[in-house]
C-alpha cells in the first residue's frame, strides 16, 4: 500500500514525517518495519556477547560455588537492589516517552525522557559508588586484589574468589559501557523530540532507543540476581 | 587487436560523480562493494607474503630462514590476515553488497549508512591489525590460546585481539543489513521459493555472524583486559581455566568457516545453473541445506578440542554432532552434480572455478570427517593433514568460489568483459598449484609432521618442497586475473546488459548499472533459474560487441 | 501507524508487579532452598524479563512473525551456548577415562 504523501504533508508533523523517507525505501511502513526488524536483530547480537560472559559466569559458578557465596557476601544488597528498581522505574519512563511519542504529545515525549536520563545516570551513580567501595576494601582484581581468610591471612581459595570479582567488573562493567551508551541515545531522540521531528507517523528512533534501552534492563534483570543474592545473608 | 573501444558511457553508477568524496561517503552499495573489493584484495596479497615467507621457510628441514620466534608470527599473521581481513568479508561484502540488493529488485541495502559503516570498521579493524603486524607482530597462532596469549607471550596480541574485534562488528552489521534486506526488500512477486540460491546462502552466512561473532568478540575483549589487568579467567595459575577460552573461542570459530565457504556455495549454485543452461535440481533442499549449515554449525565447535583436555563424554557427543554437519553439504553436492546432468554445459571461466570448487570441496570435506572421527583426530591433530584439510576448503573452495564469483559478476560490475582465454589460464593454474601445495601435505601430516613449526624431520623434504613449488604456481596464479581483470577496464569489450543470458534480476540492467538500479521496480513472475525459457549463450567469441 | 496504543495504566501495573518480583527475589534468597535457589532465582529472573519484552518492548503486539522467530532463535543459540559447553564441564569423570 503506497503511502498517502498528500495528506502527509498537510500537518508540519506530517512534512516531516515526508522528509524522513529515505529514498530506498517504497513508503514509511517498509522503514519502519526495516529499522525495527534491525533493532530487534542487532539486540540478539548484543544477547550473544553477554552471553559469553554468562557462560564463563556458569561454568565457574558451578566449579566454586562455595566461594561464589563467600564473595557474593562483598556485594552491596542495597545499592544493587535500589538500581534494580531504578532501572526498572527507567524501564517504565522510557516506555510512556514512546507512549507520548504515538500519540504526538511533544512535551510529554520531552519530560519522560528526562526522566528516563534522570535515573539511568542515578543506576550509574550508585554503580560508581560501588566500585569506590570496592577499590577501597581491595576487591578490584589485579595486583592490588586481597582475599583474607579468619586469620587474617590470604586465604586458600583467593585465586577463585577474584574470578567471581572478575566477572563481577566485566560484566557490570559492560553493561554500564552500555547505560552509557543508552544515555547518549537518549539524549539524541531528547533533542529531535524537543525540536519536533517525532510524530504518530514517525517516531521509529523512539521506538528502537526504546528497545535498546529495555534490552540494557533486562540484563541488569539477571545480573543482580546472579551477582547479589548468592548469598542467603547480606549486610 | 586490444584497441581502447570507444564506448558512450551511459550514466551509470561509476560515472555518477568521480570525486574522492563521493566515494569515501558514498552510501551506494555497489561502490561499496568495490571499496571492499579493493581492501580484501589489498589484503590477500597482505596474507600471501606470510604464506610466501612460510613456503620458503620450509623448503628446507632447518630453521634457517628466520629464527622460530618470528615463524611463529608469520603464520599468525597469515592466520588473522587472510581469515578476518579476507575471507570472512571476501564474497558477502565484496560481491554480496554489490549483487543481493538488485537481486531482491531493491534500490539499495536496508540500511545504506551502515554499510558505509561497515566497511569503516574493517578498514580501521585492518589498520589495527596491520600496525600490530609493522611494529612487531604476534606470536600467538590466529587462535590465541590462552594462557600465551594472555600472559606469557611477549607479542602485539591486545592491539590485534582489539583489531579483529572492531573487524567482527564490521561482519556483524554486513549480517544484519542482509538480512533485513531480504525480509523487508524484496520486490513483488520475489517470494522465498523464489529466491536466487546466492541469497538464501548469505542469508545463512548472515545468521552465523549475527549470533557468532558477538561471542568471538566478548572473547577477544577478555583477553585484552586479562593482559591488560592481570585478571585471572582464563588463566590457570589465577584460578581460571584455559579450557574455556577455546570453548568460548570455537563458539564462533567454528561456525565462521560455515560464514567464509557457504557464500561460496551459493556463487557455486549460481554459476552451475548458468553454465549448464538448466534448473537447479532440487532447490528447496539446496536452499534448506544452507540453513541447516548454519544451524548444525553452530554444534560442532568442540571437535577443534578433542585433545584439549575436555571430557570424553563431550568428545563422544561432538563427534557425533560434527558428522552430522557433513550432511548438508553432501546434499548439495549431489544436488549440483545432479544439475549438471544432461545439462549443455559451458566450460568458461565461472564454470572452471565451480567445478574445482565441487572437487576440492569435497575432497576437504571428507577429510573433515577424517578428523572427526576421535581416534584418527588424537593422531593427525596438530599436523599439517589438518592444515591441509582447511587449505582444501578455504582455498580450494572458498577461494575458489571467490573468483567464480569475480569472473562471472565482472561484467556486471564493470560493462566489461575479460580474456576469456587468460581466465582459462589462470584457473587451470591455480588448480593445479592449489593441489600441488596442498596435497603433499595431507601426507606428511599423516605421516607426522606437526604443524606451526619451522623447522622439520628431514625425511619430510620432499612433500615439502613439492608443497613450496606449487605454492609458486598459486602465486602465479593468482596475480593473473589482477592483471587481465585491469586490463580488461580499459580495453575489454562491452560487456552488455546479461552476456551470460542468466537469470536474476540484476542482469536486466544495464551493466554498469545505474545508481538507481532499476528504472521501476521489477515484478517478479517465475521461478528462479528459468533457463529453459532463456536465450542460449552467445559463443565465447559472439559476447559482448568487437 | 496502524500499531496498537498500549495504554499507560498497563505499563504502571506491569512495573509494579516487576517490582513486585524483585522483592520477591530479594526474599526468598534469605531462604535456604538448598540446590534450589538458584533456579527459584533464575525464574524470577525470567518472568521479569518475559514482561519487560512482552509489555514494554511491545512483542505482545508484533505484527512480524519474523521478529519473533529470531528472538526464540537468539534465545535458543544462548542456550546452545550454555548448555553445551557444560557438556564438558558436567561430564568431566564420567567415563571413568583418567584426565577426562
Amino acid at each position: 500500500m503506497p503511502a498517502n504523501h498528500s495528506t502527509l504533508n498537510q500537518t508540519a508533523a506530517g512534512h516531516a514525517a515526508g522528509q524522513a523517507l529515505q529514498h530506498h525505501f517504497a513508503d514509511l511502513g517498509q522503514q519502519r518495519d526495516s529499522a525495527t526488524l534491525g533493532m530487534w536483530v542487532f539486540l540478539l547480537t548484543e544477547l550473544m556477547f553477554f552471553g559469553g560472559m554468562f557462560a564463563a559466569y556458569l561454568v565457574y559458578r558451578v566449579s566454586y560455588p562455595a566461594v561464589f557465596v563467600a564473595a557474593s557476601r562483598h556485594m552491596e544488597f542495597w545499592a544493587g537492589t535500589i538500581n534494580t528498581v531504578v532501572l526498572l522505574t527507567s524501564s517504565l519512563t522510557m516506555v510512556l516517552g514512546v507512549w507520548a511519542a504515538q500519540t504526538g504529545r511533544r512535551q510529554l515525549l520531552v519530560w519522560f525522557l528526562i526522566l528516563t536520563l534522570l535515573f539511568g545516570m542515578a543506576f550509574l551513580g550508585i554503580k560508581a559508588y560501588e566500585y569506590h567501595n570496592h577499590w577501597v576494601q581491595h576487591d578490584v582484581p589485579g595486583d592490588s586484589f586481597q582475599w583474607l581468610g579468619a586469620d587474617g591471612r590470604t586465604a586458600p581459595d583467593a585465586r577463585e574468589a577474584q574470578i567471581f570479582f572478575s566477572l563481577y567488573f566485566a560484566m557490570t562493567g559492560f553493561h554500564a559501557l552500555h547505560m552509557v551508551i543508552g544515555l547518549g541515545l537518549v539524549t539524541f531522540i531528547l533533542y529531535q523530540g524537543w525540536k519536533g521531528r517525532y510524530s504518530p507517523e514517525y517516531h521509529t528512533p523512539v521506538e528502537n532507543v526504546g528497545l535498546y534501552w529495555h534490552f540494557v534492563d533486562i540484563v541488569w534483570i539477571f545480573l543482580y540476581p546472579l551477582l547479589y543474592l548468592i548469598s542467603k545473608r547480606h549486610g | 587487436m586490444a584497441t581502447s573501444t570507444p564506448v558512450i558511457e551511459k550514466p551509470n553508477y561509476l560515472n555518477a560523480d568521480y570525486s574522492v568524496k563521493s566515494w569515501l561517503l558514498t552510501t551506494d552499495h555497489k561502490r561499496i562493494a568495490l571499496l571492499y573489493l579493493v581492501a580484501i584484495t589489498m589484503f590477500f596479497f597482505v596474507g600471501g607474503f606470510f604464506a610466501m615467507l612460510i613456503r620458503l621457510e620450509l623448503l628446507t628441514p632447518a630453521g634457517d630462514l628466520v629464527q622460530a620466534d618470528t615463524y611463529n608470527r608469520l603464520f599468525s599473521m597469515h592466520g588473522v590476515v587472510m581469515i578476518f581481513l579476507f575471507l570472512i568479508p571476501s564474497i558477502p561484502a565484496a560481491i554480496g553488497n554489490f549483487v543481493l540488493p538488485m537481486m531482491l529488485g531493491a534500490r539499495d541495502l536496508a540500511f545504506p549508512r551502515i554499510n558505509l559503516l561497515s566497511w569503516y570498521l574493517l578498514m580501521i579493524g585492518g589498520v589495527m591489525i596491520l600496525y600490530s603486524i609493522v611494529t612487531g607482530g604476534f606470536d600467538t597462532g590466529w587462535t590465541f590460546y590462552t594462557p600465551f596469549s594472555t600472559e606469557y607471550s611477549n607479542s602485539n596480541v591486545i592491539v590485534a585481539a582489539l583489531g579483529i574485534f572492531v573487524v567482527g562488528f564490521s561482519s556483524i552489521l554486513t549480517g544484519l543489513n542482509f538480512i533485513v534486506t531480504t525480509h523487508r526488500m524484496r520486490a513483488p512477486g520475489l517470494t522465498w521459493d523464489r529466491l536466487p540460491l546466492f541469497v538464501w546462502a548469505n542469508y545463512a552466512t548472515s545468521i552465523i555472524q549475527i549470533l557468532g561473532t558477538p561471542v568471538l568478540a566478548i572473547t577477544l575483549a577478555l583477553v585484552a583486559m586479562e593482559r591488560l589487568f592481570n585478571i585471572g579467567i582464563f588463566n590457570p595459575q589465577l584460578g581460571g581455566d584455559p579450557l574455556l577460552f577455546q570453548h568460548l573461542f570455537w563458539f564462533y570459530s567454528h561456525p565462521a568457516v560455515y560464514i567464509m565457504i557457504l557464500p561460496s556455495m551459493g556463487v557455486v549454485s549460481e554459476v552451475i545453473t548458468c553454465f549448464s543452461r538448466k534448473r537447479v535440481f532440487g532447490y528447496k533442499f539446496v536452499a534448506m541445506a544452507s540453513i541447516a549449515i548454519a544451524v548444525l554449525g553452530f554444534l560442532v565447535w568442540a571437535h577443534h578440542m578433542f585433545v584439549a583436555g575436555i571430557s570424553a563424554y563431550a568428545a563422544l557427543i561432538f563427534s557425533l554432532l560434527s558428522y552430522a554437519v557433513a550432511v548438508p553439504s553432501a546434499i548439495k553436492v549431489f544436488n549440483w552434480t545432479a544439475t549438471m546432468y544432461k545439462g549443455s554445459i559451458h566450460l568458461r571461466t565461472p564454470m572452471l572455478y565451480a567445478l574445482g570448487f565441487i572437487g576440492l570441496f569435497t575432497m576437504g570435506g571428507m577429510t573433515g570427517l577424517f578428523l572427526a572421527s576421535l581416534g584418527i583426530d588424537v593422531h593427525v591433530t596438530d599436523t599439517y593433514f589438518v592444515v591441509a584439510h582447511f587449505h582444501y576448503i578455504m582455498v580450494g573452495g572458498a577461494v575458489m568460489g571467490y573468483m567464480a564469483a569475480i569472473h562471472f559478476w565482472w561484467p556486471k560490475i564493470t560493462g566489461r568483459m575479460y580474456s576469456e582465454t587468460w581466465g582459462k589460464i589462470a584457473a587451470t593454474l591455480i588448480f593445479i598449484g592449489f593441489n600441488l601445495t596442498f596435497f603433499p601435505q595431507f601426507v606428511a601430516g599423516y605421516v607426522g609432521m606437526p604443524r606451526r613449526y619451522h623447522a622439520y624431520a628431514p625425511e619430510f623434504q620432499v612433500l615439502n618442497v613439492l608443497s613450496t613449488a606449487g605454492a609458486s604456481i598459486l602465486a602465479l596464479g593468482y596475480v593473473l586475473p589482477l592483471i587481465y581483470l585491469l586490463w580488461s577496464l580499459r580495453y575489454g569489450a562491452p560487456a552488455g546488459n546479461n552476456p551470460w543470458q542468466a537469470t536474476g534480476l540484476e542482469w536486466t540492467t544495464a551493466s554498469p548499472p545505474p545508481t538507481y538500479n532499476f528504472d521501476e521496480t521489477p515484478v517478479v513472475t517465475s521461478e528462479a533459474y528459468d533457463y529453459p525459457n532463456m536465450p542460449q549463450m552467445p559463443d565465447e567469441e559472439k559476447i559482448g560487441a568487437r | 501507524m496502524a500499531e496498537a496504543i498500549v495504554r499507560r495504566k498497563t505499563y504502571v501495573i506491569i512495573w509494579a508487579v516487576l517490582l513486585c518480583l524483585t522483592a520477591l527475589t530479594a526474599t526468598v534468597s534469605e531462604i535456604e532452598l538448598g540446590g534450589w535457589n538458584a533456579p527459584v532465582a533464575l525464574a524470577i529472573a525470567g518472568t521479569k524479563a518475559l514482561l519487560v519484552a512482552l509489555f514494554f518492548m511491545h512483542l505482545r503486539h508484533e505484527r512480524s512473525k519474523i521478529v519473533i522467530v529470531w528472538t526464540i532463535a537468539g534465545l535458543f543459540w544462548l542456550l546452545i551456548l550454555l548448555l553445551l559447553s557444560m557438556t564438558d564441564y558436567a561430564t568431566r569423570g564420567f567415563l571413568n577415562i583418567p584426565g577426562r
